[in-house]
């Protein structure tokens, strides 16, 4: 048993779902009690997608316990391929589900469908999402996968983007430009957007890019074994990372690849004098393991950063990450306790943090700004624009990421020279954000001290709040709070009143409501 | 006092309910977490389960709330299941822990899951044995969360009615009000009740554990949300007697809910209206306005919080709407009676959820407002229905007359979107 207040990673069959919600014509049946569809959730709201996750839950309840939810998944099975019509199932258990023992591969199988089924064993109590995604990947690819003559022309498969992926949408566009630059054709890119039928095509690519290891590599180390596909090893992020990754599909091409870097600005960018300030800074990265490695050596080589620690929270790239720390001179953190994590950077005391959404929060809460390069996810890792980080726009993509959070260089002199002044001061944080408030300190002593009701009102112009309205408005959350008062003023102005009172604060509400 | 006039066409009190089975896209009763432990401040939720309730717990928060909660689950592990671990000795070991980190802590609730609860561990035998250890200071409680028994709201009425065993005994005759609400509404509630000279009122939940919350035979109680359905039953056991009155929702819920107690404290007919009538005509403008976007128009409720009914009812009644489908997990005829008997006949009543043939008939209805869960709204939206999702209505203060006008905005706002948006070319 352990504590657990924020996880970095879902459960395993959330790891199922990011592969099935990205695929096309395939259905997962999940065994899994009523309010386990939260999951669904994560899909619509914070991927913003337009269509429901293709899951159907069986969702048993107390009283199906004492009698057959074996029917009941057999029932949510043959109901969920008449009304979906899937070229293929998975189906599993969720973690009470896997408690009951019910065994939905045998069930479904019992069901003499005409479809390929494809039971998931993702034990829910040792694993965690990123294994039941690689998991589910391969066994979907083991299944589904036919032998068959390679394509005329030099081809790849891409593989590991899923549903919920961190820019997994725009990584695959990036990918497929360069490839494309490079001569060579994508075969299928799964899982994302690849339907059963694509899976079966896999075998025909002369090669595969495992896009993240994290989600892929058990597909990509069977495909290369049965297959004999080989599979990429440098994942393309950053500068030195994106010309290794075309070196590497030279060798395994066998080919003298030419690429137009025109489009590539991060060198000139770092290099310019504006950028003198970043040298040195020292940064703290954590994430997922893929995206720790790129990013330590894009901090370091291409930033001229200075790396104070480096972890990551998936236990499955314990080892990598253990040796590229060793190289840089420094002790891994692998953990997936977030207290842990913010400890660690407590302690180090870094300039900036490269990490997740959690660490964007232990960053807030520090004073220490955070740049976001991996998941878990956030609505906020889904921008409308085009924003890749793999590939040379990718590159530019980070070196804008990296210095955003960060006080531009003349700003940052400011900050040494007037440290008392009111708007370049310690707490008031980079100027260009929105959390940039130059507080008036000492008028908000004086309001604390003073009666509001004293305070001497000349002029019509003069608006007075009385103590009870003042403290009902102290009620209303902060965030709308200046509405609120805004509204509220200009209500009373209209009505010629010059106090304002808790009725006035309602009436204003009232007059307002829309 | 002016008591809502039933409908001429008469209500939906004994309409049939279309009961149905299947898949039920709603949150477990882990959910409630979430504003419980914002409400009690001196509270600590422990809830024993899998990595899923953890996951949950942090998605449906949406926004993290990072600032150390007040909440947390002890994963089980693969040793707890195999029992290689004494899971009671992991769970006081975890408990130990976690009180020795946090001195503010005054009241632990140990929270079961459907994974404990399939393993049947005896969280109830825990509490009694962790409030022996750590009293006086801390009282240790249990209540399930889990979704094998409790849908969404359903975890905050387990959660009183865990209380309710526990409270002090009184002889007093007091009014109870149950059921969590925002501060601010609360507060509007009390200046209510206290301008008609009811009082001392009391509160379950209260704010800390200190505070005085007692019930005996003489107390009264009434409900401010609908789906206390345990916790009700909790406090009848207790000899406390329940004021039946429609949900203080819009202008005329409110009325109707302080009418019932006026009622039962003997309140005279001037007390009343001069307590009301001010707010009352503001509540009446604010809906006015904010429901210019709803009149005429119909909406569809998914089953989720058991706020459909009274729901239904304002916007019906209030707002000028028309109910397709009013959809609840499930339906108490003590509690959602008197809304029933003011919602106007015609909507299909319905319990309980088969998700798949519901969305088939709001797919044939096409109301013009659709009342869902997150993980459906968006795929309605792309399919051109307009949705409104239902956990906002149990996040935002919407009881009482001063909210009115904003729990009308909250259904008018996403019809008022789809008509201020121009993406199409200009021709």
């Amino acid at each position: 048993m352990k504590l657990t207040v924020w996880t970095y990673e879902g459960p395993p069959h959330v790891g199922a779902m990011r592969v099935a919600t990205a695929m096309k014509g395939l259905h997962y049946v999940l065994h899994a009690p009523q309010g386990d569809t939260y999951a669904d959730l994560l899909f619509t709201m914070i991927e913003r997608r337009n269509h429901r996750p293709p899951v159907t839950y069986t969702t048993f309840q107390a009283r199906d316990l004492g009698s057959d939810t074996a029917t009941l998944f057999k029932d949510a099975a043959r109901d969920a391929v008449a009304r979906f019509k899937p070229q293929a199932i998975i189906v599993g258990a969720s973690c009470t589900a896997e408690l009951i023992q019910d065994d939905p591969g045998g069930l479904a199988e019992a069901l003499g469908l005409d479809i390929p089924v494809i039971p998931l064993d993702l034990p829910s109590y040792q694993r965690k999402e990123n294994f039941g995604a690689d998991e589910t990947f391969y066994q979907i690819v083991k299944t589904l996968a036919k032998d068959q003559p390679k394509t005329p022309r030099i081809s790849c498969n891409l593989l590991g983007a899923t549903a919920l992926g961190f820019r997994h949408r725009d990584d695959v566009e990036e990918l497929t430009g360069l490839l494309a630059d490079l001569g060579i054709n994508v075969n299928v890119c799964a899982p994302l957007g690849a339907t059963p039928a694509d899976i079966a095509r896999l075998p025909a690519a002369h090669f595969n890019v495992l896009m993240y290891p994290e989600t892929g590599e058990q597909a990509a180390r069977w495909l290369e074994k049965t297959y004999g596909q080989p599979f990429t090893k440098v994942v393309p992020i950053g500068v030195g990372a994106t010309r290794d990754f075309i070196a590497e599909i030279g060798e395994i091409t066998k080919k003298d690849l030419l690429i137009d870097e025109s489009r590539l600005r991060l060198p000139w960018w770092t290099r310019s004098v504006d950028s003198t300030y970043l040298t040195g800074k020292r940064v703290f990265i954590f994430g997922d393991g893929t995206h720790v490695a790129a990013h330590a050596r894009i901090a370091r080589d291409e930033m001229g950063f200075e790396v104070v620690g480096i972890g990551c929270y998936n236990r499955e790239m314990a080892r990598p990450v253990r040796a590229l720390a060793k190289e840089f001179g420094l002790e891994a953190l692998i953990t997936d306790d977030y207290l842990a994590v913010e400890e660690a950077i407590e302690t180090l005391a870094p300039e900036m943090i490269l990490g997740t959404q959690m660490e964007r929060h232990i960053g807030k809460r520090l004073g220490i700004p955070c740049a976001v390069i991996s998941a878990p996810v956030h609505v906020q890792d889904f921008p409308a624009r085009y924003s890749p980080q793999m590939g040379f726009e990718g590159a530019n993509v980070i070196f804008d990421t990296l210095i955003h959070p960060l006080v531009m260089g003349l700003e940052e002199h400011l900050l040494t020279m007037f440290r008392e002044d009111f708007e370049f001061h310690d707490a008031a944080g980079a100027s260009h954000h929105g959390g940039h408030a130059p507080k008036p300190v000492a008028t908000e002593a004086v309001e604390d001290s003073a009666p509001v009701e004293v305070v001497e009102a000349t002029g019509t112009d003069v608006m007075v709040w009385l103590a009870d309205a003042e403290k009902e408005l102290k009620k209303i959350p902060f965030f709308v709070r200046g509405k609120a008062r805004r509204n509220t003023e200009t209500y009373a102005a209209s009505k010629g009143l010059q106090q304002i009172s808790k009725d006035t604060l309602y009436e204003a509400k009232a007059h307002y409501a829309r | 006092m002016n008591v809502p006039a039933l409908t001429s066409s008469g209500g939906c009190r004994t309409a049939p309910v279309l009961k149905e089975r299947g898949q039920r896209e709603v949150f477990c009763g882990l959910t409630g977490i979430i504003w419980l432990h914002r409400k009690m401040q001196d509270a600590f939720f422990l809830v024993v389960g899998s990595r899923t309730c953890a996951h949950l717990l942090q998605s449906a928060a949406g926004v993290m709330i990072f600032a150390e909660p007040r909440f947390g689950t002890a994963i089980l592990e693969e040793a707890d299941l195999a029992g290689l671990a004494d899971a009671h000795t992991e769970l006081d070991r975890e408990v130990d822990r976690l009180l020795s980190r946090r001195p503010d802590i005054r009241q632990l609730f140990l929270v079961g899951s459907c994974p404990s609860e399939v393993i049947k561990l005896d969280l109830h035998r825990a509490a009694e044995r962790l409030t022996v250890k750590h009293a006086p200071h801390v009282r240790v409680l249990n209540y399930s969360g889990s979704g094998i028994e409790t849908t969404f709201t359903q975890g905050e009425d387990a959660c009183l009615a865990c209380m309710v065993p526990v409270l002090p005994e009184t002889q007093a005759r007091e009014l109870l009000v149950v059921g969590a609400l925002p501060d601010v509404v609360e507060d509007q509630m009390l200046t209510l009740l206290a301008a008609m000279g009811i009082g001392p009122v009391r509160l379950l939940p209260a704010h800390r554990v200190d505070e005085t919350t007692a019930v005996g035979p003489n107390t009264v109680f009434a409900l401010t949300q609908p789906f206390l359905g345990d916790t009700h039953a909790a406090l009848q056991n207790r000899g406390a007697r329940h004021i039946s009155a429609p949900f203080p929702f819009g202008e005329e819920g409110t009325t109707a809910w302080l009418a019932a107690i006026a009622a039962e404290f003997g309140v005279d007919k001037a007390t009343f209206a001069a307590a009301t009538d001010a707010p009352r005509a503001r509540a009446r403008k604010a809906i006015a306005q904010a429901s210019e976007h709803l009149s005429g128009k119909s909406v569809f409720f998914f089953p989720d919080s058991q706020l459909e009914i009274p729901l239904a009812r304002f916007l019906t009644r209030e707002c000028g709407m028309t109910a397709i489908e009013v959809g609840s997990p499930y339906i108490h005829d003590a509690l959602h009676g008197p809304d029933l008997d003011l919602l106007p006949a015609g909507p299909q009543i319905s319990e309980g959820q088969d998700v798949e043939k519901q969305l088939d008939r709001v797919r044939a209805a096409r109301p013009d407002l659709t009342v869902c869960g997150l993980g459906l709204a968006n795929p309605l939206e792309a399919e051109g229905l307009t949705t409104k999702w239902a956990i906002e209505l149990v996040f935002t203060p919407v009881h009482f007359y001063e909210q009115a006008g904003d729990l009308a905005g909250l259904f008018s706002r996403p019809i008022r979107r789809r008509s201020v948006l121009k993406l199409e070319a200009a021709e």
